[in-house]
């Protein structure tokens, strides 16, 4: 019988990558009249549901997931959240994934 | 004749150019549908510009995992020949085929213009017919187009000659990594197109398929084009598909 898991891989660029959409965002921040703001990265999160054996399982096809596709890990690197279970129950773990 | 497979994704857009300017080199251009694994025997591939699969996630990543690019991959590691253009770079990229990775343009808008590349390796199968060396004048319409490969992916690179076009300035003189107008799109060591280690598949952000005959301004790509279409009839001529490997 398999369990519905449900995940968070939030992606970001590596750092020491050029990230020029941060900097963009980063530049536009004194026209809101915020100052002190440094440090804007932009990336990417993606959520979803599996169905699996266990949360094992599930978390290994997620981790394979993020690698081969979500992530370019020459330029990225990614964490995998668990969420929340679509059922309502919740397996709230949070852990960090193999991005380097 | 020799015959040439120009890859169609959804969201191809240079695909009908590129079979344009296969054809003014005289050889039969066949379109390979990205969901059919079949190459129809060609002797040579080239992934066309545009947006595969709208760019969606990173341009190319999607493409990659398409019918056709299994078997794309397994005519590469054959050594058969593979040029990757503008969007088919990215897609060429993404798979693993050519080292690097393409990132969005340093200056963030989508750059449509002409620009000047340097041939770096004019013996290779896709430079052979480029002539005596010169600025290269070509279109670029990318919004990411700018090459990263760490310092040390860069060194080993440079030391296996796998950089095969760099952004020059209309004098020759190599444009710097920022800020220099030279280099649209900020590209590390204004690396404009790349080989794999084999020398048989290459990418390029710069269309040389655009700039294939005066009437578009410049032929500069022309050369690019033809080099490509005698080398795959050489390998074809070698006696088995893409045989003859360069190293």
């Amino acid at each position: 019988m398999s369990a519905s898991y449900r995940f968070a891989i939030n992606v970001t660029p590596k750092p020491g990558i050029l990230d020029p959409q941060g900097r963009a965002v980063e530049g536009s921040l004194g026209h809101l009249g915020i100052d002190g703001v440094s440090g804007v990265r932009v990336g990417r999160r993606v959520e979803l549901t599996i169905a699996a054996a266990d949360a094992t399982v599930a978390r290994s096809t997620i981790e394979r997931l993020a690698r081969e596709l979500l992530c370019n890990q020459l330029i990225e690197t990614f964490e995998i959240e668990a969420l929340a279970a679509p059922d309502g129950s919740a397996e709230t773990r949070a852990a960090s994934g193999g991005g380097s | 004749m020799t015959r040439i497979g120009v890859i169609v994704f959804p969201g191809s857009n240079c695909d009908r150019d590129t079979m344009h300017a296969i054809t003014l080199a005289g050889a039969e251009p066949v379109e390979l549908w990205h969901e059919h694994a079949d190459l129809q025997g060609v002797a040579g591939i080239i992934l066309p510009g545009g947006f595969a699969y709208g760019d969606y996630l990173r341009a190319g990543v999607i493409a990659r995992f398409s019918p056709v690019m299994r078997s794309v991959a397994a005519f590469a590691a054959e050594g058969g020949l593979v040029l990757g253009i503008c969007n088919g770079f990215q897609v060429l990229a993404e798979a693993g085929l050519v080292p690097g990775a393409l990132l969005r343009n340093r200056g963030l808008r989508f750059l449509g213009r002409d620009v000047h590349i340097a041939v770096e390796q004019a013996d290779s199968q896709f430079t052979s017919l480029t002539g005596p060396r010169r600025p290269l004048r070509l279109p670029i319409a990318h919004g990411e187009g700018c090459y990263f490969a760490d310092p040390a992916m860069l060194d080993q690179l440079e030391a296996n000659n796998q950089v095969l076009f760099r952004y020059v300035r209309a004098d020759g003189s190599v444009a710097g990594d920022a800020d220099d107008p030279a280099n649209p799109n900020g590209s590390m060591r204004a690396i404009a197109g790349v080989r794999n280690a084999a020398g048989n598949v290459a990418g390029l952000m710069p269309h040389p398929e655009r700039a294939s005959e005066a009437l578009l301004g410049s032929d500069d790509g022309f050369a690019i084009v033809r080099s490509f279409v005698e080398s795959a009839a050489a390998s074809v001529g070698a006696g088995d598909r893409g045989g003859v490997l360069v190293r």
